[in-house]
This record gives C-alpha cells, sequence and structure tokens, in this order.
C-alpha cells in the first residue's frame, strides 16, 4: 500500500484523539483519547517497516509501545479510582484543589 | 475464465483498505462525538478493530493479533470495568442516565485537533521520504519478530517484561483499599 495513504489515517486518528483530550471531562475518555494517539502513532512505524523487511525494526518498536500503553492504562485507571474515591466524582472540572 | 471474474487484485485490495479504514475512522469519530462514556468505549472497539486491519496491509501480522490481544482483550476491558466502578450513585438519581457527560473547550478543542491536522498534513506532502522498495512480505513476521526479540533487542524485551511487572504490582497497590477508608 501508498505510504501516505497509512500517513494520512495516522494524522486523522491523531487529530482526533487531540480533539478528544482537549474536550472530553471525563478522565476515562481522556485515557481513551490518548490510547487513539498512541495507535496513530504505531500505525506510522508500521507503514515505514514496510521498507525495512530485513530487520523490521518499526514492527519491534510498535510492539513496545503496545506493551507500555498497556502499563500506562493500568496506571492510570487506579489513579482516576483514587481520585474518584477522594472526589467522588471523576469530571476534571471538579477536581481542582491540591490540598484540602 | 470469465472476463467478469477477472477483477484487478489492486482495485480489491484498495476497496478493503478504504473499507478498513473507514471502519477506524468511524470508531474514532465516534468516540469523539457521543455523550455515553459506553457507547464511546465501543467507538474505540471498532476503531481498534479497524485499525488490526489497517496493519495487516502494512505487513504487520504479528503486531496486528497483539492489537486485538492487548487493545481489545486488555486495554478495553479494564477501561469498561473503569466507567463501573467510578459510576456516582447521586448522579444516577436524579438523571435518567448517568454516564452521559458532557464536554469543554469545545472550540478550543476544535482548533488545536484542526490545526494540529493541516500541519501534519503540510509536513507530510512536503516531505520528501527516501525509502527503498516498498516490499510486503509474502512470508509470515512471526519468525523475525522472534528471532530479532531474543537476539537483537533481548535487552529490550526484557526491561520491558520487568516494567510492565512493576506497573501492575504498582497499580495493584495504589488502588487498594486502605484501612482509614
Amino acid at each position: 500500500m501508498e505510504i501516505n495513504n497509512f500517513l494520512l489515517i495516522g494524522a486523522l486518528l491523531f487529530s482526533i484523539g487531540m480533539a478528544v483530550v482537549v474536550t472530553k471531562r471525563n478522565a476515562i475518555l481522556v485515557l481513551m483519547g490518548i490510547e487513539l494517539m498512541l495507535n496513530a502513532v504505531n500505525l506510522n512505524l508500521l507503514a515505514f517497516a514496510q521498507n525495512d523487511p530485513n530487520r523490521l525494526q518499526g514492527q519491534i518498536f510498535a510492539l513496545f509501545v503496545i506493551v507500555i500503553a498497556a502499563a500506562e492504562v493500568t496506571i492510570a485507571l487506579a489513579i482516576i479510582l483514587k481520585v474518584y474515591n477522594y472526589y467522588k466524582t471523576i469530571d476534571l472540572t471538579q477536581v481542582d484543589e491540591l490540598k484540602n | 475464465m470469465n472476463d467478469v471474474l477477472s477483477i484487478d487484485p489492486k482495485l480489491i485490495k484498495g476497496i478493503a483498505f478504504a473499507v478498513f479504514a473507514a471502519i477506524t475512522l468511524f470508531g474514532a469519530g465516534y468516540l469523539l462525538l457521543t455523550k455515553n462514556i459506553l457507547y464511546a468505549a465501543y467507538g474505540l472497539l471498532v476503531a481498534f478493530l479497524g485499525m488490526s486491519g489497517l496493519y495487516v496491509f502494512a505487513g504487520a501480522d504479528f503486531v496486528a493479533v497483539t492489537q486485538i490481544m492487548v487493545y481489545i482483550g486488555g486495554i478495553l476491558v479494564l477501561m469498561i470495568f473503569g466507567i463501573m466502578l467510578t459510576q456516582n450513585k447521586v448522579m444516577k438519581a436524579e438523571s435518567s442516565n448517568a454516564i452521559i457527560v458532557s464536554s469543554k473547550n469545545i472550540m478550543w478543542g476544535i482548533v488545536t485537533a484542526v490545526a494540529f491536522f493541516v500541519g501534519l498534513l503540510t509536513m507530510l506532502y512536503q516531505a520528501k521520504f527516501k525509502l527503498s522498495k516498498a516490499y510486503v512480505a509474502p512470508e509470515s513476521t512471526v519468525d523475525k519478530i522472534g528471532i530479532s526479540l531474543l537476539t537483537e533487542n533481548l535487552l529490550m524485551f526484557e526491561v520491558v517484561g520487568v516494567l510492565l511487572l512493576i506497573a501492575l504490582i504498582g497499580a495493584a497497590f495504589v488502588a487498594k483499599k486502605l484501612k482509614n477508608e
């Protein structure tokens, strides 16, 4: 496949993910936007890995990105659960005090 | 052979690629536009599935399977757990559907995203990538990735395994209930 198609879709997905991160008020939705952005980056890595069929460095890197994303989302959800226990909400506009 | 059946395989490939791209973008767009968190999770599911189809078109079969297993089997399930564990009972009493959330900064969000997209687009079409000839291996990439992970990238492989272990233990520790709560 032509590499520009992949890069175009990746750019679109990254922009959509960024819009989700900026506009949503729920912390879990912000996390979903970040996952979308990580996926867009992965798509670019794999698109360029097509031209490296012997070593496949892009694919290896994409695998590591997936693992880091999994680690990141577990930590983030643990923090979100803690925030929910304390504030009884995960609305990011209401979680605005540093010290009670 | 019948002439009607002899369709250009490149055309079929292009159509299939467009279908997967449309599925991915539909899922992502639905995630952006919907107000219901649970529907947003399903939109993300559709986006991940379409994305793994696109990975196959880039010749990355192993990464596509990993995408389905890790993202859909792991991350999305975790997120749905998170959605269910953070529902507020007070909200549930007064509204018909508590998982509906509103947005903020809509104008700034759209401005940022569109500006970023235009920037990326101009960069893409001005860039002159010096690529060797694009070649999608007809054979599976599983062998190559396995050998590479245990020889060339062994240290990274081990470190990322330890990192994942530490992250999971840390997440369980952070999320546990303290005695005074």
